[in-house]
């Protein structure tokens, strides 16, 4: 599947959709793809604070349990609650529904450090 | 690093979109379609597996007998030619070698199936041991290939390729047969829970054999399963995997697999430490546990109740036949009375469980 242009990555190979001051944060289908069945998603509580790089949320495949790195840092103020009964729209649509949670930033110069799509395609192609 | 060892059906597995993963020194298939969808079908059709690193020793000789008998705590003297024994195999102090299965070729002929990892220290085992025996031992691991078909259309599927009659050939006993042409040894066994039979044969004819399974099977809904549905197909079954749920720290009794340690035998190594495990009362016990609260154990989470650790989770998973997180741990022997809650330490966080009988999962009786 296509990496979305519109959209920033990292190299944990989470995604970012930022409208305004907010970021709609998720993990890329190639991270969906290595995890294989998504069955549980741990999510952090609205309203608690993170920093940039800090683990908010854990996602649990059949075999292993990955970490959600936060790729900016702020205040959540929203997770997607369809995944406590649907863990597995992290695989069907890891882009879209699979969304994990909204942070209000605290600081947008967190975005500089982000990946364009372009680097985050030259990185994917790099670890395979 | 030695690098890792391939079974003579990699290219087979490569070739069907496999996830290679490294297991016990072996680069294995974790997957194919996906652990869930391989589970399932396993559970209502059928699931081909590639076993074939599990380790293989023929045992042969005027005192093959007394070799292994003395090495495993089931009762060799229990089962007749053409048939199968599960059994562990322990240290003098009642810790656990490995668990094994014993086929009976002959009187004085056994073969001996152990898990890859311990393939080495096994044979090793056997070898220290056979010191003043007459008795050949061979390691034909790598002469030899395992494959596994296992759900409810299994023996459907396999009798295509055989002239034997899968029929008659009952739970835990084996025939020889021809498959494809091949010589085999076709065993009704298996780690799953469901039917089906594991198949041992010379690894020249691996791909045809594999090829040709999934060709004549795919009707009936035959596909490949690599080791992720493996390990929560066994676990669903409450079958025990060596280094969880029974290690060299962990004894047979305590695993729970006391049906399979004869103490009213003469002799086998590991009696006298085992006979003072069940006469002095087990302090702990592996037992099953399913999540109240929401969270997935995995091997090694500490088990806690009241904040005290009274044990660890030796295997857990989202059981896919059941929709719940299960889990086997081994607790203080005062916390294993069903209904018994607890918590699981994932992550920091006590999240609670309750033990609940085992096996988790039943196959479905047919007629």
């Amino acid at each position: 599947m296509e990496n979305p242009k519109d959209l920033k990555y990292t190299k944990d190979h989470e995604w970012v959709r930022v409208e305004g001051t907010k970021a709609v944060i998720g993990v890329t289908d190639t991270a969906q793809s290595l995890m294989g069945d998504v069955v549980f998603v741990e999510l952090p509580e609205p309203g608690s604070e993170y920093g940039a790089g800090d683990a908010a949320a854990n996602i649990e495949s059949v075999k292993a349990v990955s970490e959600v790195f936060m790729p900016v840092g702020g205040k959540i103020i929203e997770v997607n609650m369809e995944l406590e009964d649907s863990p597995d729209l992290i695989n069907k649509d890891a882009f879209g529904e699979g969304w994990i949670l909204v942070v209000e930033m605290s600081d947008p110069g967190d975005l500089d450090n982000l990946l364009s799509v372009e680097e985050y395609g030259k990185l994917i192609a790099e670890g395979e | 690093m030695t690098s890792l060892k391939r079974t003579p059906l990699y290219e087979a597995h490569v070739k069907a979109g496999a996830k290679i993963v490294e297991f016990g020194g072996w680069e294995m298939p974790i997957q194919y379609a996906g652990i869930i969808e391989e589970h399932k079908t396993c559970r209502t059709m059928a699931g081909l597996f590639d076993v074939s690193h599990m380790g293989e020793i023929d045992v042969k000789g005027p005192d093959a007998f007394k070799l292994v008998n003395r090495l495993i705590t089931n009762d060799l003297a229990k089962i007749q030619i053409k048939q199968i024994l599960y059994s562990p195999m322990c240290y003098e102090n009642g810790g656990v070698v490995d668990d094994l299965l014993v086929y009976k070729m002959a009187d004085d002929h056994y073969y001996i199936v152990v898990n890859a990892s311990n393939t080495d220290k096994d044979y090793a085992w056997f070898v220290e041991n056979a010191k003043n025996l007459d008795v050949k031992l061979e390691n034909i691991s790598a002469k030899t290939v395992q494959i596994a078909i296992q759900g409810p259309k299994a023996e459907g599927i396999l009798q295509q390729l055989t002239e034997c009659d899968l029929s008659k050939i009952k739970y835990y006993w084996f025939d020889y047969g021809k498959l494809g042409g091949v010589d085999s040894i076709i065993s009704r066994t298996g780690y799953t829970g469901e039917d089906g039979f594991e198949i041992y044969f010379s690894p020249e004819a691996a791909i045809r054999i594999w090829d040709k399974l999934i060709d004549i099977g795919r009707e009936a809904g035959l596909a490949p399963v690599g080791l992720g549905a493996r390990d929560t197909l066994r676990l669903e079954a409450r079958l025990p995997l060596y280094g969880h749920e029974m290690s060299s720290e962990i004894s047979p009794l305590e695993a729970g697999l006391g049906i399979f340690v004869k103490l009213g035998k003469e002799y086998f190594i590991g009696k006298d430490a085992l006979v003072k495990q069940e006469q002095e009362g087990l302090s702990r016990k592996v037992i099953g546990f399913e999540m109240v609260g929401r969270g997935i154990p995995r091997s090694e989470y500490p088990i806690i109740k009241n904040g005290v650790k009274i044990g660890w989770v030796t295997s857990g998973s989202y059981a896919p036949s059941l929709n719940k997180n299960i889990g086997l741990g081994i607790v203080k022997a005062e916390y294993t009375a069903l209904d018994t809650e607890f918590e699981i330490d994932i992550r920091g966080k006590g999240v609670t469980a309750k033990v609940i009988k085992t096996p988790f999962y039943y196959k479905k009786e047919e007629k």
